[in-house]
């Protein structure tokens, strides 16, 4: 029998009081914020309990929060998009992360998929997965500058010679009518 | 100074995942790629082997990496579309259909029916053009090369359908967000039913060809299996997951675009010729995939509504409310899903794409421990991955 959000919430609230401090039921995706030093318990929960039995993580999420107009809302959320193949229903779980030093227990023992996608949201977050068992750069090399897909990522001017962003001399000659692009020739 | 002196000062054990102290005797450590013919692109593997025997694999991905993501985050909501279309560059349709169907639901845009059905005829060719790539090329790494030259032929019709609809045969920026770029042109229809015709046989003439060949069924119905339990924690989906015999189907499951009108069956793995979820069994998934497509697209094309505009819900401004979705469609290779998320203005705020090849590369180290050296291609075929989109 397939449950909804609600549904998953009370069961969860029963199992793990006040581990879950917020949610959002009535948008498009039902989600729900679980407290990270709980997050490892609630998802084993989510994936062994016969009613709920998550046993798909079919999408993992890194968001950067950085408002301009209210500072105090910025935070790093890790978004777990959960599926019961058994029952055939669905959950967003989320997890919210200070943008300082984010760090959550690895999910790689729940479900393994998230092995790798807990590597790419620190290769474009910085974010470390505590107890992960391969935990190297994926998508990047490895002395790429910085983590890109925060929003106050610097573009760094080049990388081992190679012109990043458009250059001041590449503008001169774009100025004068030259066909160029962004690459590794000027 | 030179850009090599400066690639050396890496740290060597971030370069190379296995470490030469760790070696057992008689192991040594083997570089499959970048730069390999059955690797579909850029992808290098370090095996472990000892002998001809893998003992253990990594994957280092990251080799076509561009960061749509980034780039997503600087344009505005229908300019996403033509990134979308590079990620999996065989299958662009289903890309750019996934993004359409996730910032729809954020917008809540309803389509009529005719664009409707338009994105099932072309979400369902783009599906046989990419299973013909892939099932061709697979036969190739094994080493039959007659049906690659055969399924080729017949992916050319394909494309010259896609060419005569948009003007693009790879890249198409065909499904908009609220539509389609273009309606079907006069006579398409026509020309996709004549290409329905002939091309039916030829799936017979392939099966005959290869799928039953003994030395293609000793090469890979008994290597690479991936155990239902295993498929499922690493939540591989499409032909990956049914291969191990397990029925899910986005179609099925939570239907888009009308899906739920068309009577088609999902094939999952047998285990005809070894264990259930075999290589030999992710290929067969495809070749039944598409028998099931053309049925599909025969039902399609019969009940094309004549009339409805393809802009009529094409928004002047894309400028969803603040919120988030996630929209899914099954694209030839799996579950393509886009989580979309908006923060009241014309650019999106983040939109991450979830790529089926990724997750499929990311299995790659278990079932390849154990295996024969000469099956590793006969594993990274079966799992039919594209480069493009597992770096995004």
């Amino acid at each position: 029998m397939s449950l909804d959000a609600a549904a998953v919430q009370a069961k969860i609230e029963a199992k793990f009081p006040g581990k879950i401090p917020s949610a959002e039921l009535e948008v498009v995706d039902p989600f729900l914020f679980v407290e990270v030093d709980a997050i490892v318990d609630v998802c084993t929960y989510l994936r062994d309990d016969p009613e709920l039995a998550f046993d798909m993580l079919h999408c993992h999420s890194a968001v950067d929060y950085l408002p301009p107009k209210n500072p105090e809302e910025a935070r790093l959320e890790v978004v777990l998009h959960l599926t019961s193949l058994k029952h055939r229903h669905w959950i967003v779980i989320k997890v919210k992360l200070p943008r300082a030093n984010a760090t959550m227990p690895t999910l790689e023992n729940v479900w393994p998929t998230a092995n790798w996608h807990e590597r790419e949201a620190f290769d474009l977050f910085g974010i470390q997965f505590e107890g992960h068992s391969d935990f190297r750069h994926l998508l990047l090399p490895d002395d790429w500058p910085g983590f890109p897909l925060l929003k106050d990522w610097v573009w760094p001017e080049e990388w081992h010679g190679i012109a990043v962003k458009p250059t001041a001399k590449m503008a001169e000659r774009a100025q004068q009518g030259e066909q160029i692009g962004i690459g590794p020739f000027d | 100074m030179s850009t090599q002196t400066q690639y050396k000062d890496l740290e060597p054990d971030e370069t190379y995942a296995f470490k030469p102290e760790d070696l057992e005797e008689g192991e040594m450590i083997l570089n499959m790629g970048p730069q390999h013919p059955s690797t579909h692109g850029v992808l290098r593997i370090e095996l472990k082997t000892d002998g001809e025997v893998v003992n253990d694999a990594r994957p280092h991905i990251g080799y076509l990496h561009r960061n749509f993501e980034k780039h997503a985050e600087n344009i505005d909501y229908q300019g996403v579309i033509p990134f979308t279309d590079r990620m999996d560059y065989v299958g662009s349709m289903a890309n750019s259909l996934s993004y359409a169907v996730a910032v729809e639901k954020l917008m809540g845009i309803e389509l009529n029916e005719r664009v409707e059905c338009i994105r099932v005829i072309v979400s369902e060719l783009q599906r046989i053009a990419s299973h013909l790539l892939a099932i061709g090329t697979y036969g190739l790494d094994i080493g039959a090369f007659t049906p690659f030259l055969h399924s080729f032929v017949e992916r050319e019709k394909i494309l010259d359908l896609f060419e005569w609809l948009c003007g693009a045969r790879l890249l198409y920026n065909y499904n908009w967000v609220g539509g389609v770029s273009h309606d079907l042109p006069e006579g398409w229809t026509g020309r996709a039913k004549v290409f329905l015709d002939q091309f039916s046989p030829v799936i017979e003439e392939l099966d005959e060809l290869l799928s039953h060949n003994k030395i293609f069924t000793a090469r890979t119905a008994t290597v690479g299996i991936i155990p239902p339990e295993l498929a499922v924690g690493y939540a591989l989906t499409g032909p990956n997951l049914r291969g191990s015999g397990i029925k899910w189907d986005i179609r099925k499951e939570d239907p888009y675009c009308g899906y739920e009108k068309y009577d088609f069956d999902v094939p999952v793995g047998q285990g005809r010729y070894g264990p259930i979820g075999s290589c030999w069994d992710r290929y067969y998934v495809r070749v039944d995939e598409m028998r099931q497509s053309v049925r599909i697209l025969r039902q399609a094309l019969d009940q094309l509504p004549a009339e409805g505009d393809v802009h009529e819900s094409v928004p002047k401004r894309v400028k969803p409310k603040p919120g988030e979705a996630y929209g899914r469609t099954e694209a030839p290779r799996g579950e393509l899903g886009f989580y979309v998320i908006s923060d009241g203005s014309l650019i999106p705020m983040r939109v991450k794409g979830r790529s089926p090849c990724f997750v499929a590369m990311s299995i790659f180290h278990e079932i390849a421990k154990g295996e024969m050296l000469a099956d590793m291609i006969a594993i990274i075929g079966s799992l039919d991955i594209v480069l493009g989109e597992i770096d995004r």
